[in-house]
């Protein structure tokens, strides 16, 4: 840490607030469009984006297995390589929760800390609800063919309250069909660590996720959530379904040439 | 009780498998979700409620000694007796004294977890007084030596197929070929068989929804009216509850009722709310000739002024189990004590011990959904996240998992470390899973590839590709 964190805050007098874009350790290390696509819907929010590269998780592990040490560790190491921007935003109401609701949780007790947690909170935002309630975005500039349906991570829906931002901002997406799932705001079961500890369990809840997938006749399934959709499209390829799986970012973005999630190259 | 929680994921896995229970458990979704969400949307106040019944719990915590004084204060004043019981056995036994007193060889029962908490049938039992359940639920899983499965259904782990088939086996007295088809004869039947057993019955023991301090009153809220026959037709009543049961005032209780049904069962009042306060007075039509209050403690005591002291806001209406994924695909029983599903996930490592029962505060997807819906705002996940750390803290964790986690943060609080071993294993797993984008097998994922693929990643990490992005813009 220290020095080589020094990622500097690009606001160079243009007026445009500066983002830090928290990348996520499943989008650095699975999906790489995910963050291409955020970088570009942020920029079209009239924001300037910066990646820190002194970044790696956002604690969960830690913080869920009971480990408050490395997860107060990594949490101030993420407040630390952060501070310079004016916004964080991550395309996952997983890791954004754990950012804007659980670090203050973690960390309100310490004198020192406890503020610190509070100011990053407010300026931390998931990317969707990011630009729709911060940015006020309400269209974008995309096209994508196709009926999708759109599942409701249980992060971003019950601790960030986010549900009817993406469907608004996919409503403006040219030829795009967007088809409700039944119980679209139920647990498809990954969990995080769940899904390792309980995986019998975790494969019957994300049975019956894929069987309402497949009942609502969309082609593409979307969601805010690469832990989720790694699930949900892991399922649905062992179950021999044609559905294909796509983080919403990038059906927003129109960032849709690379193959679906789980999908040959 | 015997305690199976540790052996909860071989309990689950046996669920998960086994096909009658998997009907049953549709029952879980279609019979609560629907008719609640219904209710409370009917509800304009629904969320004012659920803060002033929150309100009225937290004080009533904070004050629990005193209110407890002033509830027993009051019964004593209606002619009755206060019990206390620091354990379950302390309780069995009171109980039990009280029973022999009476001269009982029968005792009607109404519903009450407590009692099963107790462990109370099979201790009457071994000291020759028959336990009767009377409750339709209770009586079927008592015909058949079963626990509850859920705190307010308990018998939602059977079809209907088999209760006809344990009642034709059971009430052989009644004729061969009576029709049993329907869910009303089934009904009709265990009401005839009770209706004398109510008759015969020397002590009648209920649990308490609430114990009201400013009255002395016991509150019980039920469907089938089995309660009533309970407690008024035997000589004795025994009132069995825990100390988060008591609230201030009636008024209170008038506040948290209407929260209670309509968490439950989706019905805006339960079919019986009933209130007993003392013995029959020389006034009264009816009535018990004794009546007691045995208040268990059993280790809640210890919750006070903890980390758990919300759930003992509790009022058990069974709202997190009935919305719990978890709960809705493996049901009670694999939970391994009496307390199933989230709120079980909290209260039975603070009962019977984190080392016994860690499996439950771990079997969650912090799906958050049991918060959502507690009527009490009990933040469940919140609280079984502390129960891990109180795993963590003590090294409960299996091994491998422990070791992985460790290996986990180390890289994770090293960025640039973090960095260069992510490039180089992505790189390896993008080549290898590169060509179908999938994995149908991974060593160390294989609890995820058994009944999954697993998306291969990408190849080079977004990090590695911004920075070559960034490079080549730069002049």
């Amino acid at each position: 840490m220290g020095s080589e964190s020094g990622e500097v805050a690009e606001t160079n007098g243009d007026g445009r607030p500066s983002v830090g874009l928290f990348v996520t350790c499943l989008v650095d290390l699975f999906r790489p469009t995910i963050g291409f696509a955020a970088v570009k819907l942020i920029e079209d929010a009239g924001c300037r984006v910066s990646v820190p590269a002194s970044q790696t998780c956002c604690g969960q592990p830690a913080y869920n297995s009971g480990d408050r040490k490395d997860a107060i560790a990594i949490a101030r190491q993420v407040m630390h390589t952060f501070e310079p921007y004016d916004y964080v935003v991550a395309p996952s109401g997983s890791c954004a929760g754990m950012l804007k609701v659980h670090y203050a949780d973690l960390l309100g007790d310490d004198p020192e800390w406890g503020p610190k947690a509070a100011a990053f909170s407010a300026k931390t935002h998931e990317l969707v609800s990011f630009l729709v309630d911060v940015r006020g975005m309400t269209q974008v500039d995309a096209a994508f063919a196709g009926s999708v349906t759109y599942h409701d991570s249980c992060s971003g829906l019950r601790e960030l309250g986010i549900r009817n931002q993406p469907r608004r901002l996919l409503k403006s997406v040219a030829g795009l069909k967007l088809t409700e799932l039944k119980d679209a705001d139920v647990c498809c079961g990954f969990g995080g660590t769940f899904c390792i500890k309980y995986p019998d369990i975790s494969n019957a809840i994300v049975e019956r996720k894929t069987h309402e997938i497949a009942a609502s006749s969309a082609e593409t399934l979307l969601a805010g959530d690469l832990g989720c959709l790694l699930n949900m499209a892991g399922k649905m390829k062992r179950e021999g379904r044609p559905i294909k799986s796509r983080h919403v970012a990038e059906v927003l973005a129109g960032m849709t040439d690379d193959p679906a999630i789980g999908e040959a190259s | 009780m015997h305690v199976t929680s540790p052996s909860f994921k071989a309990n689950a896995h046996e669920a998960l498998a086994d096909r009658q229970l998997q009907q049953a458990l549709s029952h879980v979704k279609t019979g609560f979700i629907g008719k609640r969400a219904a209710v409370v949307a009917a509800l304009p106040e629904f969320e004012q409620l659920r803060e002033s019944g929150k309100a009225i719990k937290n004080h009533t915590l904070e004050n629990l000694d005193l209110y407890l004084e002033a509830y027993e204060e009051k019964v004593v004043e209606s002619g009755g007796h206060v019990h206390y019981a620091e354990t379950a056995a302390e309780a069995r036994e009171l109980i039990l004294g009280i029973c022999r007193r009476a001269g009982a060889r029968t005792v009607t029962k109404g519903k009450t977890m407590i009692a099963e908490e107790i462990e109370l049938n099979d201790y009457l039992e071994s000291n020759g007084i028959e336990p009767v359940e009377t409750d339709l639920g209770e009586y079927i899983i008592q015909l058949r030596h079963e626990s509850p499965s859920h705190i307010i259904a308990p018998a939602i782990h059977l079809t209907k197929d088999q209760i006809e088939a344990d009642f034709r086996r059971l009430h052989t007295e009644l004729p061969a070929d009576r029709d049993l088809s329907e869910h009303e004869s089934i009904l009709g039947e265990a009401r005839t068989i009770l209706r004398r057993r109510f008759l015969e019955a020397d002590v009648g023991i209920t649990g308490a929804n609430f114990l009201i301090a400013e009255t002395g009153t016991s509150v019980i809220v039920t469907n089938e009216g089995n309660g009533d026959l309970t407690q008024i037709l035997p000589r004795v009543h025994i009132v069995l509850a825990s100390i988060e049961k008591v609230v201030p005032t009636l008024e209170d209780v008038s506040q948290i009722i209407r929260l209670l049904a309509r968490s439950a069962t989706g019905q805006e009042l339960s079919v019986y709310t009933t209130f007993s306060t003392g013995p029959r007075r020389r006034t009264d039509p009816d009535g018990p000739d004794e009546y007691h209050v045995v208040i268990l403690d059993n280790g809640r005591s210890a919750m006070l002024g903890s980390q758990f002291q919300d759930m003992l806001r509790c009022i058990r209406c069974a709202a997190c189990m009935n919305h719990c994924p978890v709960y809705q695909e493996i049901g009670g029983h694999a939970y391994g004590w009496v307390y199933p599903g989230p709120m079980g996930a909290v209260l039975t490592p603070a009962l019977i011990g984190v080392d016994q029962a860690g499996n439950l505060p771990n079997a969650s997807t912090f799906c958050g959904r049991c918060e959502a819906v507690c009527p009490m705002k009990i933040p469940l996940p919140n609280m079984m996240r502390h129960w891990r750390e109180r795993e963590f803290e003590r090294h409960l964790q299996p091994t491998t998992y422990r070791y992985g986690l460790g290996v986990w943060a180390f890289f994770a609080r090293r960025p640039q470390l973090y960095q260069f071993a992510t490039r180089i294993a992505m790189r390896v797993l993008g080549n290898l899973g590169g060509r179908k984008g999938r994995f149908r097998r991974l060593p160390l994922a294989g609890g995820w590839t058994k009944d999954r693929d697993l998306p291969a990643p990408a190849g080079r990490t977004f990090q590695d590709l911004w920075a070559e992005k960034q490079r080549a813009a730069v002049p």
